[in-house]
């Protein structure tokens, strides 16, 4: 046993077996995604860049409740509101300081109209800090071009609420 | 005077002939090191700059270029931005005795394997400077510690090379290929060729011994301090020196530019293309190495090189005189 062990030592038949496994397994198929050419699935649930949604009439879903500012861990978000000429409460102010938020998902959870979402961009990286202060308007624009993907995600989510 | 100045031009330009392809395969076998590691573990590696990620380096080299140098306050400014050049520059000069092939060699001097192994062993001074210079508990750890390795497998791979030398009977890098005509070195003397390999690990921090800048205990040893331009040089240092380690392996035993087999498709590549592949075969498998094992204890590390290839070798420089004395195969009679 221990003549057996020390010969292994010695002409290193661990090492060269471990050798042979390395080169043997670099011919194989590759178990990562070529990521920035394809991508990988991303759930319904997943937690990315912050939009904010419209109804199908272009008017915004947002009744500036306020709660997301409250509920907001990270105190992210800012909210002003005001009442629009119609009588309805509306914002005219909404930022979201995307630096502080910790996509924890709290303010889409506590939204009662569906208005502020989380959609499945999580590509959004900046060279400079200021353009990721998001303002209504960018949260908006957001909102306009994620639009299918938002509504089939929450569709598909309704039966878990 | 104009005679002075066209030898001085002449010997610039061959200076740069060699530097130049030196430092671009640095850069490329810093990509091949990361692709053949990403092989092994069933990634891509770097695959999006260039083709099949080729200019990933250069790349890197251009993002440390644009980074702040950092040069902490309690350092000792002048050998901290020495260590760096240090490391660099010596790894460099070490390529002057290479030869590529037949009087394709940019010093053919008759002391070439003591000049490679005197400038290796002066290697250790960059990274002892950056290690005390940057004053700070990890990098002076990982210093001692790089200390230590570099000079314990420096002492085995001198006595591999006795090995060698007794079977050429000359110094000139030159002759030592050209007496492997016959037969390479990495035949008879393959034990050594393996310990040389090792050593040759060792000495260039790779891993499994790569102690001084093992992240887990030491962060990343001598080079925590170091940022932007001057990381890059130690980078850049490093790899040349393995590369230069894997070019002494495919001299030293593996018959430098010579082919494998004297006969016609072989022979009509010409020598500095044998000497590239010998010594991207050896990278391969440093690379492979790398992929492989696990990191050595420190212990372990210095048991292995003072109390097994020491010994070894040594026993194995005894066998080798003998053999040649015996059967009267000394060279030089």
């Amino acid at each position: 046993m221990k003549i057996s062990r020390l010969l292994k030592t010695i002409f290193m038949i661990d090492f060269v077996t471990g050798l042979l496994i390395a080169i043997k397994e670099t011919f194989k198929e590759k178990k990562t995604i070529n990521y920035p050419f394809e991508k990988g699935s991303l759930g319904t649930r997943s937690r990315g860049e912050h939009a904010l949604r419209r109804y199908p009439n272009g008017e915004e879903r947002c009744i500036a409740c306020k709660l997301c500012e409250a509920v907001c861990p990270a105190q992210a978000i800012t909210i002003e509101s005001k009442e629009r000429d119609d009588g309805s409460r509306k914002t005219i102010r909404y930022d979201i300081d995307m630096l502080k938020c910790i996509y924890c998902g709290l303010c889409e959870e506590s939204c009662p109209v569906d208005a502020i979402v989380q959609g499945p961009n999580f590509e959004f990286a900046t060279e400079s800090r200021e353009e990721l202060y998001y303002t209504k308007e960018k949260l908006l624009e957001n909102g306009d071009r994620w639009e299918n993907i938002l509504a089939a995600n929450i569709k598909a989510d309704s039966s878990h609420r | 005077m104009d005679s002075y100045f066209s030898i001085l031009f002449t010997e610039v330009y061959k200076i740069l002939f060699l530097l130049v392809p030196v430092l671009v395969s640095v850069a490329m076998i810093v990509w091949l090191d990361r692709r053949v590691w990403a092989f092994v573990q069933k990634r891509r590696g770097p695959n999006v700059v260039g083709p099949f990620g080729l200019f990933q380096s250069l790349a890197d080299a251009l993002k440390y270029i644009f980074k702040e140098i950092i040069i902490p306050a309690s350092a000792n400014k002048l050998v901290f931005v020495l260590a760096p050049v240090v490391t660099m520059t010596l790894a460099l000069i070490s390529w002057a005795v290479i030869p590529f092939g037949e009087d394709f060699v940019l010093a053919d001097i008759n002391v070439g394997i003591l000049y490679l192994f005197a400038v290796s062993s002066l290697g250790v001074y960059g990274i002892i400077m950056g290690g005390w210079a940057s004053n700070s508990k990890y990098p002076f750890l990982g210093a001692i510690r790089s200390a230590a390795q570099m000079v314990s497998y420096e002492v085995s791979i001198g006595v591999i090379i006795i090995n060698v030398l007794l079977c050429v009977g000359s110094l000139n890098l030159s002759d030592i290929v050209m007496a492997q005509q016959n037969l390479w070195f990495v035949i008879p003397l393959f034990p050594m060729f393996v310990i040389f390999f090792i050593s040759a690990l060792a000495e260039t921090n790779r891993p499994p011994f790569d102690l001084p800048e093992a992240e887990a205990e030491l962060v990343a040893g001598y080079q925590t301090e170091y940022s932007g331009m001057m990381y890059a040089m130690f980078w850049l240092g490093e790899y040349a020196n393995i590369l230069l380690m894997c070019a002494m392996g495919s001299v030293l035993f593996l018959g430098g530019w010579l082919s494998p087999i004297d006969i016609f498709p072989f022979n009509t590549i010409p020598g500095p293309f044998w000497l590239i592949f010998k010594i991207l075969f050896l990278f391969i498998l440093f690379a492979l190495v790398k992929a492989t094992v696990p990191r050595y204890r420190y212990d372990q590390l210095m048991k292995l090189g003072w109390k097994i290839f020491l010994p070894f070798s040594l026993f194995y420089v005894v066998l080798t005189s003998s053999f040649l004395l015996y059967f009267d195969l000394l060279p030089g009679k």
